[in-house]
């Protein structure tokens, strides 16, 4: 054992290598990604790594890797595993002979999702046992009992870390490399009746996997994994993830000392444990459940109140003494513990007299392609009856203003149906969907056949800037590079299109503004599914040019240039439009907006 | 002993790897750390910050409010958003340069900074600001601002180890061609 100072999400990677893992897929989505570009930055050559083209894919992948042998773990953020329910749902019943850990992030707040849904009910749902750990290091540890677990067991694991664990450093003890396991799979071996799925396998698997699980919840009871902490007293805390070491630092700070019950396998949940934790010094009087997302804990303990016929009372998200939405925070956990233990906090003072503070919400970047893209849409169909679906992305932000071009945004790939949605009930409507490229392969190509085949009238605008840029630039299938370190075929998102049978497919560069305005202009006019894509690279890994140059002699102060573009390289300084140029990119387009040519340097000015 | 140390600004600004470094030095000196800081939107012009924390039983990374004993503020009003964190008696360093969201622009503010830093003088006693532009360009180079923050944040002598163990550790983590600028810039006399 030696110590680094590792992220969760690194240390995540690092414990299912030390597991012995050999195939690791996903497909990027915060806060997941950092877990296999950590595997892919620690692969010695026997690990396989890649991107898949999205969640459903890689679960997939996944499970045939494990069917033969292999130490399988697939990633992805919780709403991915919307994307890969499919397969996750019949592979319970299946099962699996190389350890599957399946590692999904949740995202407490959301900070950076569309959804709070809490993957512990989908491991009920899904009835596959699941890990919840607290702290980096216990994500280190636990990953490689998941991985055991699901061996021993024959089933695919849930591990769902949540945002402040995944995106928390802290220095761990990891193991050395001659204390990491290695695992040889032995390969497929056919067998039809294992692994071909039919309603009788089902019904066999369905008792099999019920009776398992009453199993596996007296295990996990006695695993040292859901930890009952004795003080003595009447009152208890339940708790899990990162609330429990809020949970250990308001118990410290306010020198109190209840029972505290730390569940880190919600499912099957571990009900002997419970039991002893609520019957603990001749019972129980009350206990406080700390969770986030949903109440897994709170019911658990009641159901288990109701099976065993015990009288603690149960208090959390359902009584209204844990917020039902968003991140708990050391302070709010804090408030909650002295309101339960009747401790007195000392009230906060608010400073009153705070200037306002300057807001920072995300916007694009200086220089992105995506904000000539919307301004050039903006531009051709004004004046026009549109609706412009948005998606997710970087490029779901062309909802700020000025811009204001993202009318829908609902999940991934979904823009391009809904926009033919709208179209059927608005025929008069120009139907616009904004994907970006690795949207456009995850989970927007199906929309399109949709479209081509039921006749739906609609522009379809791809961004492409060749990378996954929200998530911190993945390879995709447009990109020509895979995790493996390959560089291989571009699969062209012109030709994806055409063989679907659009045929109007043009590709422009965004930033040359007048001939894209005329592009949407032309195309747009056009009856049927038409496309545009508008190709040009994410602004963050190019070199910029030279920053642009306001002529103070020319410019007439009219802001043009920063109310119709909102770019932060565009800036007030002594009540005049200014160019920032740490941020300027020379991307040219506010010198292509400037009405009395005023702008110059940059790329694109005359 | 227990530090904790709140780093802010705004994305782009170098604080991640100023956290890295502190981390990197604090564990040479085998004292336990932990830290979380905003990832994602960090491109994107947002307010940024790494909770830092150093020291034996800890359980989070995070803080609450009134617990921090250092602010190292890369900007004005990020220094003020994040006061709340500050103990009392703690010590603040903040650099003195404004950045202006476009949101500012847009509303046609010319938000620059001077309320807020006039608002930390009222608020803070032992406050240190750093005209931020002029470092850098002492130092030579615009990228300066991370290094000249985290020498004078040693300075304060709140962290467990001095400017040799951070130059130590710098060395190792930046390519070579920058090593001479940011010694420079961690030892800039201010």
């Amino acid at each position: 054992m030696h110590k680094e100072f590792l992220m969760g999400n690194a240390a995540i990677a690092r414990g299912a290598i030390a597991a012995g893992l050999n195939v690791i897929s996903g497909y990027p989505g915060t806060p997941s990604t950092e877990v296999l570009e950590t595997t892919a930055k620690c692969n010695d050559g026997s690990l396989y790594v890649e991107w898949s083209v999205n969640e459903k894919a890689a679960l997939e992948l996944g499970a045939g890797a494990a069917y033969s042998g292999a130490r399988t773990m697939v990633t992805m953020k919780q709403v991915g595993l919307n994307v890969a329910s499919d397969p996750l749902m019949s592979l319970a019943y299946i099962g699996v002979k190389g350890g599957m850990v399946i590692m999904v992030a949740d995202d407490p707040g959301p900070i950076s999702s569309q959804t709070e849904q809490d993957t512990r009910k989908f491991a009920e749902f899904s009835k596959l046992p699941c890990f919840d750990p607290s702290s980096v290091q216990e994500a280190y540890d636990m990953i490689q009992k998941a991985f055991e677990y699901s061996e021993e067991y024959h089933t695919p694991v849930l591990f769902r870390p949540t945002t402040r664990v995944c995106h928390g450093y802290a220095s761990i003890e990891v193991k050395d490399e001659d204390e990491c396991k290695k695992n040889a799979p032995e390969g497929f071996v056919r067998d039809p009746s294992k692994w071909v799925i039919f309603p009788r396998l089902s019904f066999a698997a369905h008792g099999a996997i019920e009776k398992r699980n009453v199993c596996l919840s007296k295990v996990f009871s006695e695993s040292g994994l859901n930890p009952v902490t004795a003080n003595g007293g009447r009152r208890g805390i339940a708790t899990h993830g990162i609330s429990y070491t809020y949970t250990m630092e308001a118990v410290k700070a306010l020198g109190v000392s209840p029972e505290i019950f730390k569940v880190g396998t919600p499912f099957p949940f571990p009900e002997e444990a419970a039991v002893e934790f609520l019957t603990a010094n001749g019972g129980l009087e009350e206990v406080l459940c700390i969770e986030e997302l949903d109440p897994v804990i709170e019911r658990g303990l009641i159901f288990v109140c109701g099976k065993y016929g015990l009288k603690t009372k149960i208090i959390g998200k359902l009584t209204g003494h844990i917020p039902p939405a968003g991140e708990n925070t050391c302070a709010s956990v804090k408030r909650a513990v002295s309101q339960f233990m009747g401790v007195e906090l000392t009230a906060e003072e608010k400073a009153e007299d705070v200037p306002p503070l300057p807001v920072r919400p995300p916007v694009l970047c200086a220089g992105c392609p995506h904000r000539a893209s919307f301004f050039a849409v903006k531009q051709a169909m004004k004046g026009k009856k549109s609706v412009f679906c948005g998606d997710i992305g970087c490029y779901t932000l062309g909802n700020a203003m000025p811009l204001d071009m993202v009318d829908t945004c609902l999940c991934m790939g979904a823009g391009v149906n809904i926009t033919q949605g709208i179209g059927r009930i608005e025929p008069d409507t120009n139907c616009f969907a904004f994907v970006g490229d690795s949207t456009f392969f995850a989970s927007a190509i199906t929309g399109v056949i949709n479209a081509v085949y039921n006749q739906a009238d609609m522009t379809l605008v791809v961004l492409d800037n060749s990378t996954t840029a929200m998530t911190g630039h993945q390879p995709h299938p447009g990109t020509g590079r895979t995790m493996m370190g390959q560089v291989v075929d571009k699969v062209s998102i012109e030709a994806v299109l055409r063989g679907i049978g659009v045929k109007t497919v043009e590709t422009v560069d965004p930033l040359k503004l007048d001939a894209a305005v005329d592009c949407v202009k032309r195309v747009s006019a056009e009856k049927g599914v038409k496309a545009i894509i508008f190709k040009s690279p994410c602004a963050v890994l190019i070199k910029g040019k030279a920053p642009a140059v306001i002529d103070s002699g020319k410019c007439i102060n009219c802001k043009k240039c920063i109310n119709s573009l909102g770019c932060p390289g565009l800036v007030i300084k002594d009540g005049k439009a200014a160019i920032e140029a740490s941020l300027c990119t020379g991307c040219g387009l506010c010198s292509q907006v400037c009405p009395v040519n005023a702008i110059g340097g940059g790329e694109n000015a005359e | 002993m227990q530090n904790n140390i709140l780093i802010c600004g705004v994305g782009g600004q170098g604080i991640v790897l100023t956290s890295k470094l502190i981390a990197a030095s604090a564990m040479a000196q085998d004292i336990p750390v932990m830290s979380a800081e905003t990832i994602g939107m960090a491109q994107k012009g947002g307010s940024v910050f790494s909770f830092l924390r150093l020291g034996d039983g800890l359980y989070c990374p995070m803080f609450p409010e009134k617990t921090a004993d250092l602010l190292i503020a890369f900007e004005p009003a990020e220094a003020v958003r994040m006061l709340p964190y500050l103990k009392d008696g703690g010590k603040v360093i903040v650099n003195t340069h404004p950045i202006m969201p476009v949101t500012a622009a847009l509303k046609g503010s010319s938000y620059n900074g001077s309320e807020m830093l006039e608002y930390l003088a009222k608020k803070v006693d032992d406050l240190k600001t750093i005209d931020g532009e002029a470092a850098c360009r002492e130092v030579g180079s615009p990228r300066a601002l991370n290094m000249v923050m985290l020498g004078q944040a040693v300075k304060t002598g709140v962290l467990p180890f001095g400017i040799d163990a951070v130059e130590e550790v710098m060395k190792k983590t930046v390519k070579p061609q920058f090593v001479e600028m940011n010694v420079k810039a961690l030892r800039l006399e201010i």
